[in-house]
């Protein structure tokens, strides 16, 4: 038991350490060089090797790099169970998601090769086409990964999403009582605002961070400063505006970051159906 | 003159209900007083339906009440009905406010004026003590009450909350909440400020103040209470309002002055201390008995079985054996040379120098706590770099201690009746060297809460481990060659000195000469540059500082500060010359770490001026880490929020590596630069939720882990106590559909926490209820490959550090993407 729990400390002591780096950097660009050297190889071999009668999916040279690129769309189709299947095995997600990010951009050549540039309206070139589109959703992801969490961060001014909507549920409050000595118009336009879904406006909304039909924002326009009830409506609404303007910004954030999977793992299946078509066609008519 | 009791039993808890039975049973003449109209007051307090958990397992209930693990309403259910059923002298409202007499004839006063006569006294009165009463004329009033059960139940009235605390809070937004009982709520704060309470609640009272809900006084006390009136003394003169009801929170005294009072004399003043126990309970005060939680005990079984044993000790009985002989034989089997429960208790007693003074009772409960060892010469008791917190102590034979880890055969011996592992204790680091029996050994192994235990309670054993812990101290520092003689007059001069979070211990500029060793906590060394503190280093228990300006006479070069609680220990500077000046070694190796923390100062002066940013960066970091706790942790999860999506994966995967709850909050918690520290454990290298657990559950795993065993009683003492808030109280979830069906089928609630509703209506289709017991984090010990919040995160953001690791120049300034 004393050497486990040995073995267990240097691992331990390694973790505390050093392990700080982002999927990218992992491991010193491990699977960054492991992509390039794959590619490196596959083009050359490419340009060595006399595929007869022509660079073909058909040769023995295209049959390898449709096997590689086949076992690499399958093992990085399988990330999506990595990730929900934490136990057993001592495997690291952040070097699976660093793996599936520089191996899945090696499959654009590794792909490419395997066509040998020869593109028409088939089911092969089809196979082709969705693998392209899945790469690029994927760069698409990654691009936002690398730049959007920083200002998901300071959205958040170490606020939960649930304290956010609670700050709301207590503006609202306050903002109920004040509004009772204002007149029928204005208290109309509160309650428009107060009844009004947090999260109204849709897909589009979500992503621009544009809400045209706010209710606070048209309330805040509706106000005449006059009394002095109406000022305190008014300074409430604008912190409504402004607690809104919160939660609109993480919801944005939130939703660049995930809608490409919604394109990304559809297109996934996709091409897994017209990668399968593809092969037993290829197989039937051999 | 009214009856004279055999003897009256104080408190009807476990303790008392116990020893009431058995009296009863006996037929002595005996009254049990109670000071509400209910027995039990503490578990009748609990929760509606809470789950009470019977622990120790293996203790056997040696009561003529039945206790089983169960839910608040049958336990107590059952005790009303046995009680009644042995036709227990029970009397409620009985409040004793003073014990006077001698042995055969006390005098109980009771807070009615009252007179109960008993020849002997039983004090089973628990910990909880009693409320503070109000300082102010009337307060025996009816209308003032200590508790509130249930704010729903109060309409129409003008309530008045005296108390600034979160108990008081709470108590005056529950009456407050809803506008249909038209209450009128008052909450008395004697200062300007809610200092006391938690910032959440604050907030929410001067929320509720706002909207009108309830009315807050500051600086305002209660002057007097009349007659549906309170008069009340503010910052502008005296002014009276309307008041039906008054609820006072101002905290409870603690039980020990009361006893005290009697002539009872504690083992220590020390605040964990308890009262000093003969065999039999019986305290210094001839004639009165103190069992339960009182007498060091927590738990019900323990309790129910001093009950029993109390009152038969007192009617005569000699030769009951204690309810713990079985598990003690059990403990002294594995022993070789096949002696008795008495003899190995001689044994331990006699040749343990620490344990001299023990009384037999408090050596059996000592016992039960510890683990005996017995090793060949040669076997390894414990290595270099393993977690451990547990002190030995040699009963027979003498060990060998490997001071150079590059060399093992380099060895230091420690004798019979010596101690050793006490630095695990004191610091809460890890063992700091490899130590081997060096003949046959027989060795006790005390728990963490045993030896605090011990030393809170025996001021000679304290004093004994105080001198041998800074000794080794000083020998461990200066690593081999040097000998106690060496040290001798260092540890004569050495003061342990206590120092608060923030306490500063050195300030640069000055020019005073001690050394200081840091024993238990750590601190920050910190240099002002231009108009501003910059943060240089953290140093961790066991390291040293102050040696500079001794060694070469300058002025001290930075301002060395407590990170958290600490305690140092104070070399004077002449002393530590000398010993330099006897030592050529000694001063060489000293010197080198005095040029290794010259080159720090001078990278970062040097810094400053090139990348200023980068510096005030890494000082303000490193700042808030330390504010944030980080410097009591031993391994903390971060977050970079540069890299985190948000995805919550490591809150999935906790949950899914441990019985479908998530030990961590990410979003929760405080945030600097992009650095987050979520909602999760530290593993603290002197852990507060293991401060008051009753059934000592809670305990540090062999990876440094502090993880909560299967004898948790699910009170919520360590949630409490938790500064952090990472403990939950929650019951074991059922189980949910393996993934491959959610991911086909979309059965279950998929990967992560289920959500409260699918757990609740799981577990009811299942039938009985789980108890909620505390669940936190226990670095996912035993499953491969460690922790899974960290490997599920699949951007790195997630990490989990060391301080004295990760508070360092590079490591908070390096480039992560």
């Amino acid at each position: 038991m004393a050497s486990a729990a040995k073995n267990r400390f240097k691992q331990d002591e390694k973790r505390r350490d050093s392990d700080h780096v982002s999927f990218l950097k992992h491991r010193k660009f491990r699977w960054l060089w492991i992509a390039l050297a794959l590619s490196a190889a596959t083009i050359a071999g490419y340009a060595l090797i006399d595929q007869q009668p022509r660079p073909n999916g058909g040769t023995w040279y295209g049959y390898t790099l449709g096997t590689i690129g086949l076992a690499l769309i399958v093992w990085l189709s399988l990330l999506g169970v990595r990730k929900r299947r934490i136990n057993p095995g001592a495997w690291s997600l952040k070097a699976w998601t660093s793996a599936h990010v520089y191996l899945g951009c090696s499959l654009v050549v590794v792909g490419t090769l395997h066509t040998g540039f020869q593109i028409g309206w088939n089911v092969h070139t089809l196979a082709y086409v969705l693998m392209l589109l899945v790469i690029a959703t994927g760069i698409y992801g990654v691009v936002v990964y690398a730049t959007l969490p920083a200002s998901l961060s300071a959205n958040r001014r170490e606020m939960t999403r649930a304290q956010m909507l609670e700050a709301l549920t207590a503006i609202d409050r306050q903002l109920e009582s004040a509004a009772q000595p204002l007149g029928r118009d204005e208290a109309d336009l509160v309650i428009a605002a107060l009844e009004q879904d947090t999260f109204h406006g849709g897909a589009l909304a979500r992503l621009t961070g544009r809400y045209p039909r706010c209710a606070t924002a048209r309330a805040l326009r509706g106000m005449d400063s006059g009394s002095e009830a109406a000022t305190r409506v008014t300074a409430l609404l604008e912190k409504r505006r402004n607690q809104l303007a919160q939660i609109r910004g993480a919801l944005r954030i939130r939703a660049l970051l995930e809608v490409w999977l919604f394109v990304h793992i559809p297109l996934t299946i996709a091409l897994i159906a017209a990668l399968a078509a593809h092969v037993i066609s290829v197989f039937y008519y051999w | 003159m009214a009856e004279t009791f055999q003897v009256a039993i104080v408190g009807s808890g476990p303790a008392g209900l116990s020893a009431a039975a058995r009296a009863a049973m006996l037929g002595m003449s005996h009254v049990l007083l109670e000071k509400t109209d209910h027995l039990s007051d503490t578990i009748y307090k609990y929760q509606k339906g809470k789950h009470v958990m019977a622990t120790p397992s293996n203790l056997v209930l040696r009561s003529d009440v039945d206790f089983d693990a169960g839910k608040r309403e049958v336990i107590l259910g059952l005790w009303d009905e046995q009680i009644a059923g042995h036709k227990v002298n029970v009397k409620y409202h009985a409040e004793v406010a003073k014990i006077e007499g001698e042995k055969g004839a006390f005098a109980l006063t009771l807070r009615n004026g009252e007179v109960v006569q008993a020849a002997a006294v039983v004090l089973a009165i628990g910990t909880q003590g009693n409320p503070n009463k109000l300082r102010c004329p009337g307060a025996d009033a009816p209308m003032i009450q200590y508790q509130l059960d249930d704010p729903g139940e109060y309409y129409d009235e003008h309530i008045t909350v005296i108390g600034s605390g979160d108990a008081g809070i709470e108590n005056a937004l529950g009456l407050g909440a809803d506008p249909a009982q038209r209450n009128v709520v008052t909450i008395l704060n004697r200062s300007a400020d809610f200092a006391r309470a938690k910032a959440a609640n604050v907030a929410l009272l001067e929320e509720a103040e706002r909207e009108g809900r309830l009315i807050v006084r500051r600086e305002t006390e209660p002057a007097e209470v009349l007659n549906g009136e309170l008069l009340l003394s503010t910052r502008d003169g005296q002014e009276a309002i309307r008041c039906d009801r008054i609820i006072a929170r101002t905290g409870s005294q603690p039980p020990r002055g009361f006893v005290e009072g009697m002539g009872i004399e504690f083992s220590s003043p020390e605040p964990g201390a308890f009262p000093k126990l003969s065999p039999v309970f019986e305290t210094t005060k001839p004639g009165i008995h103190v069992i339960g939680a009182l007498a060091g005990y927590p738990l019900i079984k323990h309790c129910m079985n001093q009950g029993y044993d109390v009152i038969e000790f007192l009617n005569g009985n000699a030769d009951l054996k204690p309810a713990d002989e079985p598990i003690l034989a059990e403990k002294f089997g594995a022993l070789p040379g096949n002696r008795s429960v008495e003899e190995w208790l001689e044994v331990f007693g006699q040749n343990i120098l620490i344990l001299n003074d023990l009384s037999t009772l408090q050596l059996r409960e000592l016992m039960l706590d510890s683990t005996c060892h017995a090793y060949d010469p040669g076997d390894v008791i414990f290595r270099r770099n393993d977690p451990g917190s547990s002190m030995f102590a040699i009963a027979e034979g003498s060990v060998a201690v490997e001071v150079n880890p590059a060399d093992p055969s380099i060895t230091v011996a420690i004798e019979q009746g010596s101690i050793f592992g006490e630095v695990g204790l004191i610091s809460g680091r890890r063992r700091g060297a490899t130590v081997r029996a060096a003949e046959p050994v027989i060795a006790l192994e005390l728990s963490r809460t045993a030896a605090l235990k011990l030393l809170a309670t025996s001021p000679g054993a304290a004093r004994a481990v105080n001198a041998i812990s800074v000794e080794r101290q000083l020998l461990q520092m200066f690593g081999s060659g040097l000998t106690k003689a060496d040290v001798a007059p260092l540890v004569a001069s050495a003061e342990v000195m206590q120092a608060r979070a923030g306490q500063v211990i050195v300030t640069e500029g000055a020019d005073d000469k001690d050394v200081f060793i840091i024993r238990r906590g750590s601190m920050i060394v910190e240099k002002q540059i231009g108009d501003r503190p910059v943060f240089l280093s953290y140093l961790p228990a066991g390291s040293y500082f102050g040696e500079m300006a001794v060694i070469d006479g300058s002025l001290r070069t930075a301002t060395v500060k407590a990170a958290i609680k600490s305690e140092v220990i104070r070399l004077p500077g002449e002393g530590f010359l000398a010993l330099l000046d006897a030592n050529p070694t000694l001063r060489e190796k000293a010197l080198a770490d005095m040029a290794g923390r010259r080159a720090t100062n001078a990278f970062i002066e040097g810094q400053k001026d090139s990348f200023s940013s980068a510096v005030d960066m890494y000082s303000q970091t490193a700042q808030f880490l330390v504010d944030n706790g980080i410097g009591e942790a031993t391994d903390v999860l971060l977050i970079d929020e540069k890299l985190c999506i948000g995805c919550d994966n490591c809150e999935k995967a906790c949950a899914d590596s441990h019985d479908g709850l998530s030990r961590l909050d990410r979003e929760a918690g405080k945030t600097y630069a992009h650095l987050h520290v979520p909602t999760s454990c530290r593993h603290c290298e002197h852990p507060h939720c293991m401060a008051d657990c009753p059934p000592n559950a809670i305990k540090r795993g062999p990876d440094g882990e502090v993880f909560i065993d299967e004898t948790c009683i699910g009170c919520g003492n360590c949630q409490r106590n938790c500064p952090y808030g990472v403990i939950r109280m929650d019951a074991k979830p059922p189980k949910k559909p393996s993934l491959l069906q959610w991911m086909l089928f979309g059965s279950g609630p998929g990967p992560g926490e289920a959500p409260y509703s699918w757990r609740k209506k799981k577990a009811e289709a299942e039938g009985a209820p789980k108890a909620k017991l505390a669940i936190k984090c226990d670095m996912c010990s035993g499953i491969d490959g460690g922790p899974a919040c960290v490997r599920a995160c699949p951007t790195g953001a997630a990490i989990r550090v060391a301080p004295d690791k990760f508070l360092t120049f590079t490591k908070l300034t390096e480039d992560v993407e």
